[in-house]
């Protein structure tokens, strides 16, 4: 049987019961073993606790024991038959931001977990809108501790409501809501017989089939070049293959393409996947590509069809989450990791700074300081290849990357290229930030 | 703007090598000098069978590192020995012996070489110039793993700050180092034990024979059963008794524990694992019961 993968992210505090919530999927899906469990038991009745914590299956490190905070994004392996998932468990304290935008940038799906009591909080709001910002395709919204408002229906409309007004602000193409009690196992493995007013499916249901292919972008063919392959004995005289994983579209034997950003035409001869020949290869597979022409091809270049090219351009703007403790500094220069290409870039202009919890745009602000979103403008010293992030989560982002200290400094979402007369908002982030006040 | 068809979906374990074959190129992209670290077991084998498959038909662009305690397995030995001809990695050893004779380290009380590997890595990393180690440690080993990176830093100590780690976004790395600093790279950070059993049986992966139901004379000891033999004999009270086992990880012959199974394929040993209720660093790893927190601080000081 074919099993697929699925990479999802959770947000949520803990107070929001997260990790009961994930302990609890990972003791249900059989994904915690017997001795780690009692390694968790012992540590528990160190603490002098009566019962485990199951927090400790998630905060490994000493620091996090110690304090009994979680500090750095965890990874969690659990599978069914039908599917494995990787998930990524992110601390939700608003000044952790950088660690939820590094779960969320792979994931393909977002728990955000609310506490039914509470209502909707600004926190649920700050990771509801880092998910849109991020454009993670799908979204629950786990509606937990639904036994402590005796399962009622009102509790959790209450919700859906909140959020469905907050969302028309967002941008989300799938948003699924799931009342359950992770600590009473409601609705997480197994449909709940408590909330009969409750049709939806229970949230690992929903993870085992939420429609995931049509994610993948096989619309616009994105190469970027990984590396040059030359062997150098002599049975391999004159082979030489371009290598790179697909970022999106599928490519073919036969294909004409344009290798960017030179614009030279060139024909695909023959494709080589790690297992051997093949006629036709697709993101997100790594595949060898043999060429017609004896061109110059570098770490970097990036190969697309002809008549849907990517922008290439040196001026950019885009959405940047600051993640180092050093503030940004306008005017200085950063490395920019783009797909494979390394380049140089100074930070022009601040046009705002995001403010997540009312999703205003502060136009005074004068930089990014760690945890902090804004948009920015900057100028690389040589053209990327690149889509709007919006459309390519592969070719639309970049880290920056502190020259001094080799730190990552910032991650980045790339916005269409703004004409000079044109507007300057583009639709997606005006709807994204549109109602704030400047 | 998409489109979906079924036929342009990889499967689970395709995605994971497509993943792991993506970070080892990035290594070699911009790393200078990386080198592959072998143990001999399962882990650092599908590593080196997915090194040989991303850059055939060319060779290995880097040498293949093994830190070898002195309490090896002989069947370990002789298999990283066979491997590293076969797919024409240029081998270095670095010795916790070598090191010991020459005074350089001093052996523990109890003698458990697990630990001693550290300086001795660390040593052979910054004798060779390397600036990335990539290893075949996986997050859902152990739970300080659980928070490492695909490109992980560290100092000019051989460091890993767990609190200070780079963020990594998408399949974005961060290669940087200063001179001295280096990186460890894991390509299989996303794969479970199961699915390197999986992948073992799908790509046909030799492994050392000692992974695969086998007699053997063993003791009890803690609960745990371990071969006796040139590194580990019974002490008083202790029974030696044939069972049949296999092992689940390859370490120390001193701090590795077999399994009772009847398991010789790997087909089979999926299917035991699927019935299983223990990991298998609980089910075989002493060193990893010291504390709550040991392997963290092992990596702390610079360990795999």
């Amino acid at each position: 049987m074919r099993r697929d993968l699925l990479r999802l992210a959770t947000a949520g505090s803990v107070d929001d019961g997260k990790s009961t919530l994930i302990g609890r999927l990972l003791y249900e899906t059989k994904s915690v073993l017997r001795d780690q469990l009692e390694a968790v038991e012992r540590a528990s009745a160190r603490q002098g606790l009566a019962e485990a914590n199951l927090a400790l299956l998630v905060d490994g490190l000493r620091a996090e024991r110690e304090q009994g905070i979680t500090i750095d994004v965890a990874y969690r392996y659990l599978s069914t038959p039908r599917r494995s998932f990787i998930l990524a468990d992110t601390p939700g304290h608003p000044q952790y931001t950088r660690n939820m935008v590094t779960g969320a940038s792979t994931a393909e799906l977002v728990v955000v977990l609310v506490d039914a009591r509470q209502g909707l909080t600004e926190q649920s709001r700050r990771h509801a809108a880092i998910a849109s910002l991020l454009r993670v395709p799908h979204v629950v919204l786990a509606v937990n501790k639904m036994d402590l408002v005796g399962y009622e229906q009102e509790p959790f409309e209450a919700v859906r409501e909140a959020f469905s007004n907050y969302a028309s602000r967002l941008d989300f193409q799938d948003v699924t809501f799931i009342p359950l009690s992770a600590l009473k196992g409601d609705n997480v493995t197994a449909r709940s017989s408590a909330m009969p007013w409750y049709e939806g499916t229970t949230l690992l249901h929903h993870l085992e089939e939420v429609h995931v292919a049509s994610d993948v972008n096989l619309v616009d063919l994105r190469l970027p070049i990984q590396r040059v392959i030359r062997p150098r004995d002599d049975a391999h005289h004159d082979y030489r293959a371009y290598v790179g994983r697909l970022a999106s579209g599928v490519v073919r034997v036969g294909d004409e393409l344009t290798l960017l950003p030179g614009g030279s035409l060139v024909r695909v001869t023959g494709l080589d996947a790690p297992s051997g020949p093949v006629q036709e290869a697709f993101a997100p597979m790594v595949v060898a590509v043999r060429l017609d022409a004896p061109v110059d091809v570098s770490r970097g270049d990036l190969l697309a069809r002809p008549k849907n090219l990517p922008h290439v351009s040196q001026d950019l703007d885009a959405m940047l989450c600051w993640l180092d403790d050093r503030p940004l500094e306008l005017d200085r220069r950063y490395l920019v990791k783009h797909t494979t290409a390394s380049t140089l870039a100074r930070p022009v202009e601040l046009a705002y700074r995001l403010d997540l919890d009312g999703l205003h745009r502060d136009r005074a602000a004068p930089a990014l300081g760690r945890n902090e979103l804004g948009r920015l403008r900057l100028r690389a010293a040589r053209p990327l290849c690149f889509d709007e992030y919006q459309r390519n989560r592969s070719t639309g982002s970049f880290i920056l990357i502190d020259e001094a200290s080799n730190a990552t400094a910032a991650a980045g979402m790339l916005l269409p290229p703004r004409p000079s007369s044109g507007p300057e908002l583009s639709a997606w982030e005006a709807r994204f930030a549109g109602n704030g006040p400047s | 703007m998409p489109s979906a068809s079924p036929q342009y979906h990889l499967t689970q374990l395709e995605e994971l090598e497509a993943e792991a074959i993506f970070v080892l190129g990035e290594v070699v992209a911009e790393c200078e000098r990386p080198v592959l670290l072998f143990s001999g077991g399962k882990d650092s084998a599908v590593l080196l069978h997915l090194a040989a498959k991303a850059f055939r038909p060319a060779g290995l662009p880097f040498p293949i590192l093994h830190v070898d305690t002195g309490r090896n397995f002989a069947e370990v030995l002789e298999f990283r020995d066979r491997t590293a001809a076969r797919v024409g990695g240029r081998l270095l050893v670095a010795s916790v012996q070598e090191a010991l004779d020459a005074g350089r380290l001093v052996e523990r009380a109890g003698g458990d070489r697990n630990r001693l590997q550290i300086p001795v890595l660390l040593e052979a990393i910054a004798s060779h110039g390397f600036d990335a180690a990539i290893g075949g440690a996986r997050r859902d080993e152990e739970k300080a793993r659980a928070k490492e990176r695909f490109f992980s830093f560290r100092d000019e100590f051989g460091q890993w700050d767990p609190k200070a780690q780079r963020p990594e976004v998408w399949s974005l790395y961060n290669a940087r180092v200063h001179p001295g600093e280096h990186l460890r790279a894991f390509p299989l950070s996303n794969w479970t034990e199961l699915d390197v059993w999986r992948y073992v049986a799908t790509e046909g992966i030799e492994l050392p024979s000692l992974y695969f139901a086998h007699r053997r004379a063993v003791v009890e000891r803690d609960g745990w059963l371990f071969a006796v033999g040139p590194h580990l004999a019974p002490r008083p009270g202790e029974t030696v008794v044939e069972r049949r086992v296999r092992y689940r990880t390859v370490g120390d012959a001193t701090g590795t524990a077999a399994v009772i199974s009847s398991a010789t394929t790997p087909e089979a040993i999926v299917e035991e694992l699927l019935a299983s209720d223990v990991s298998e660093r609980g089910a075989t790893r002493a060193d990893d019961r010291v504390g709550e927190t040991s392997m963290e601080d092992r990596k702390r000081e610079g360990y795999f």
